[in-house]
């Protein structure tokens, strides 16, 4: 009653404040504007804020000087307020340009959709008809479907505050994940925002109603996603405004639907083809900065869906950084804590397995992948036991080759069962992310210093991408993984290598170890080669980190081949690793692959000793500069420290 | 549970700095700067030996009649320094080194962060959170 009263009243304003100009405003306009205005002034007053005009108007997304245009026109500059007459004329101009009509009084004698506005906050405590804060309705994100209902819609997203706060804050359920398929599917990022942002009339036509429901290019959705980037400021105010906090959201703002997933997805193989392997942190700090929103947000959203911190994102974890900042553009204010349906758990669960299952990538190389993605990766079988020592060989070979630029590529063909076993079960491993990740960081001696005198990698690069087993599945690697970690520590042994006849026999978790085990023993002479110098080919290997440096490591590995007969290694790894490998009985086509493996290990390995020793000459010799350059600082420390 | 809790980078300028009483932030914050000379007096103590032989956790810088100092220096010099109240004699040196670790772990993950330049201030809300849980409860 009160609000019809003014709205009453509010048109005779009008009428009366332009000066003649009737403003004829429908049922429903009426009641929304002067639901607005009390909004706007809480207290009955003659004239609304200026500030929480301002906050209204930036929330319908028009540029600046639009809105500066609005405002001159409605008759709030001359008068120097906004009384109703001004606010409800300049929201009548809200619609106009939103509809991608031009400022004009005259525009506004035509029928118009109700202007719509940004969520200013997510507060589900709005109350219909409470004119005491201005909370700013939450306005969806404008829609095709949704346009009919927006008046209604926001009653009904009110009243249903009122009895469900778990619901959707926004509007009902139905509407915010039909918000969300169409918002990312064009989203483009880069090229399409950039020309977007220029236009400003042609964009509004999207979000009229009628012109809306499918079909609109991308450009015009990427119009939608660069109005919010055109104004930046607004989503700044908005996240000033919004106090509340995210517990209220309902799982569905934060449920990645089916399209979106898939424009995740995609998105993510044009920043890194192996759907299994990680974006870097740079990589992804330059995707994420074009959205345009600010660092802070983008760091907070980076905290949240980087769920193993380390640096880098998985599909998982890239997907929910993406719908956080997808939500984000939309005006949901970020959670304090991911969402459970965001969590890489939750996602890898839930849709990523079949896209995992059929990438078929070794997490770790991604040279190799190209090579293995041709081949079918089945999960984690007992691999037949002809086809392990081959694999553990021609794994090595490929690595090598990846690193070396050497041929094997057939080699590759036949991928080691073991190593994909070994590196599917880890790229299953990595989206879980466990928060409570064994910290692996040991403080008290992973100076860099320490890493280079001694040769000894750090521990935490390399196993970053299996330190996040959080898969019941793989807790038995863990183990192992940890197990050999230890093994190496204490000694290097000299890992057993391609050849391993009793390899076949070993089961699963043994393969696992094996293949764990050679990485670990190479990882201290390839670190120490690749940190005593930026040479060439291992330097090489440090960007692609990870990748390369098992890579390398099996390559190392591959050195110590030649030296030991291959039983002599069988054994030796034994005691290592666990006591397993049974001898067991191998057709005479593994013998040929072992054998053409062992050759090609031979050549892998001179090149690679040669490369050892030159590394290991640098590195003395970098060891002999920083003796002396260590001496002279203390000679000169005396005289600094008073 | 800490009284005051900051971090102060390798040129010595604050990351991020906490306390409790928010009325006397002034004071926690001159305690914190002078602890820094201890800090640096007690690495350059250590210096004569190797770096990496330097145990990164320092222990009591100094205490006051009020409160106790603890110090941690990482290897990249960023200095953590705690402050404990003295009334809180449970506290033992296990659990401040257990509290250095958290931070350092809690650091190293924002230093994880791509959009975090090394150098500008902390304003992690997950760090956050882990510094409160560390403080001294108000009531």
């Amino acid at each position: 009653p009160w609000s019809r009263g003014r709205g009453g009243s509010g048109a005779a304003a009008a009428a009366a404040g332009t000066g003649g100009l009737l403003l004829s405003l429908s049922e429903t306009e009426q009641q929304r504007y002067s639901e607005l205005f009390s909004r706007c002034c809480p207290p009955p007053e003659a004239a609304a804020g200026g500030s929480s005009v301002g906050e209204l108007f930036r929330a319908s997304q028009l540029p600046p000087d639009t809105l500066h245009q609005i405002t001159e026109v409605c008759g709030a500059k001359r008068v120097g307020y906004f009384g109703p007459a001004q606010f409800y004329i300049a929201l009548k101009l809200i619609a106009a340009a939103q509809s991608g009509f031009p400022v004009r009084i005259e525009s506004i004698k035509n029928e118009l959709p109700l202007p719509r506005f940004m969520a200013l906050k997510n507060d589900t405590e709005v109350r219909y008809g409470t004119p005491a804060e201005f909370h700013g309705v939450k306005f969806q994100v404008p829609h095709a479907t949704l346009e009919k209902n927006s008046y209604k819609r926001t009653d009904e997203g009110d009243k249903q505050e009122a009895k469900s706060p778990p619901m959707s804050p926004i509007c009902s359920p139905p509407a915010s994940p039909s918000t969300y398929q169409r918002i990312p599917l064009s989203y483009g990022y880069g090229k399409a925002r950039s020309g977007l942002e220029q236009q400003h009339g042609a964009p509004y036509e999207v979000r009229h109603c009628t012109h809306q429901q499918d079909g609109p290019s991308s450009g015009n959705y990427g119009a939608k996603s660069a109005l919010p980037c055109s104004t930046p400021n607004r989503s700044l105010s908005v996240e000033r405004e919004q106090q509340d906090s995210s517990t209220q959201y309902s799982d569905d703002p934060w449920r990645i639907t089916e399209e979106q997933r898939d424009y995740y997805i995609n998105q993510f193989r044009s920043l890194q083809p192996d759907l299994n392997a990680f974006i870097s942190g740079s990589v992804a700090k330059n995707f994420f900065t074009k959205s345009k929103l600010p660092i802070p947000e983008l760091s907070h959203i980076w905290e949240l869906s980087d769920v193993d911190c380390d640096g880098e994102l998985t599909l998982a974890e890239f997907c929910a950084a993406f719908h956080l900042v997808v939500a984000r553009k939309n005006g949901y204010q970020l959670p304090e804590t991911l969402p459970e349906t965001l969590l890489p758990d939750y996602l890898q669960a839930a849709c990523l397995k079949p896209v995992r299952d059929c990438a078929l990538f070794d997490s770790y190389s991604e040279p190799l992948q190209g090579s293995q993605q041709s081949r079918d990766l089945s999960r984690t079988e007992k691999p037949s036991a002809g086809e392990v020592p081959d694999n553990s060989a021609l794994l090595q070979d490929a690595k090598k080759d990846d690193k070396q630029a050497l041929k094997v590529s057939t080699t590759l063909k036949t991928i080691p069962k073991e190593f994909q076993h070994l590196t599917l079960k880890t790229a299953a491993q990595e989206p879980n992310a466990l928060r409570a990740r064994p910290r692996s960081r040991s403080y008290s001696s992973t100076s860099i210093e320490d890493a280079m005198k001694k040769g000894e990698e750090p521990p935490t690069p390399p196993p970053r991408p299996q330190k996040s087993h959080s898969r019941a599945s793989s807790l038995d690697l863990n183990k192992i993984f940890q197990q050999n970690t230890q093994a190496v520590r204490s000694g290097w042994l000299p890992p057993p290598p391609p050849a391993l006849p009793p390899r076949p026999s070993v089961s699963q978790t043994e393969q696992p170890s094996e293949a764990e085990l050679h990485p670990q023993m190479n990882r201290p002479p390839s670190q120490a080669e690749e940190n005593s110098s930026a040479k060439k080919e291992v330097v090489l290997a440090q960007p692609p980190s990870k990748p390369a440096r098992r890579k390398l490591r099996t390559e190392a590995q591959g050195l110590d081949t030649p030296e030991l007969s291959p039983t002599i290694n069988v054994t030796s790894s034994l005691p290592a690793v666990k006591p397993h490998l049974p001898v067991q009985k191998q057709s005479s086509k593994q013998k040929r692959a072992i054998q053409t493996a062992i050759r090609k290990n031979k050549e892998a390995n001179a090149v690679l000793a040669r490369l050892n020793s030159e590394l290991q000459q640098q590195l003395k010799e970098v060891h002999k500069e920083r003796i002396a350059l260590e001496t002279q600082l203390e000679q000169l420390r005396p005289v600094t420290v008073l | 549970m800490a009284v005051c809790i900051a971090v102060i980078a390798k040129e010595n300028y604050p990351l991020y700095i906490r306390s409790v009483p928010t009325e006397n932030e002034l004071k926690f914050h001159y305690t914190v700067h002078t602890s820094l000379d201890v800090v640096d007096e007690k690495i350059s103590a250590m210096g004569k030996a190797l770096v990496d032989q330097r145990e990164l956790y320092l222990g009591l810088l100094y205490p006051t009649e009020d409160y106790k100092v603890y110090g941690y220096v990482t290897n990249s010099k960023v200095k953590f320094v705690m402050v404990v109240d003295s009334s809180n004699t449970a506290l033992r040196d296990n659990e401040i080194r257990s509290m250095f670790r958290k931070l350092h772990n809690s650091y190293t993950d924002i230093m994880c962060n791509p959009f975090y330049n090394p150098g500008d201030r902390i304003h992690s809300r997950a760090f956050d959170t882990m510094v409160n849980s560390m403080m001294m409860q108000v009531c």
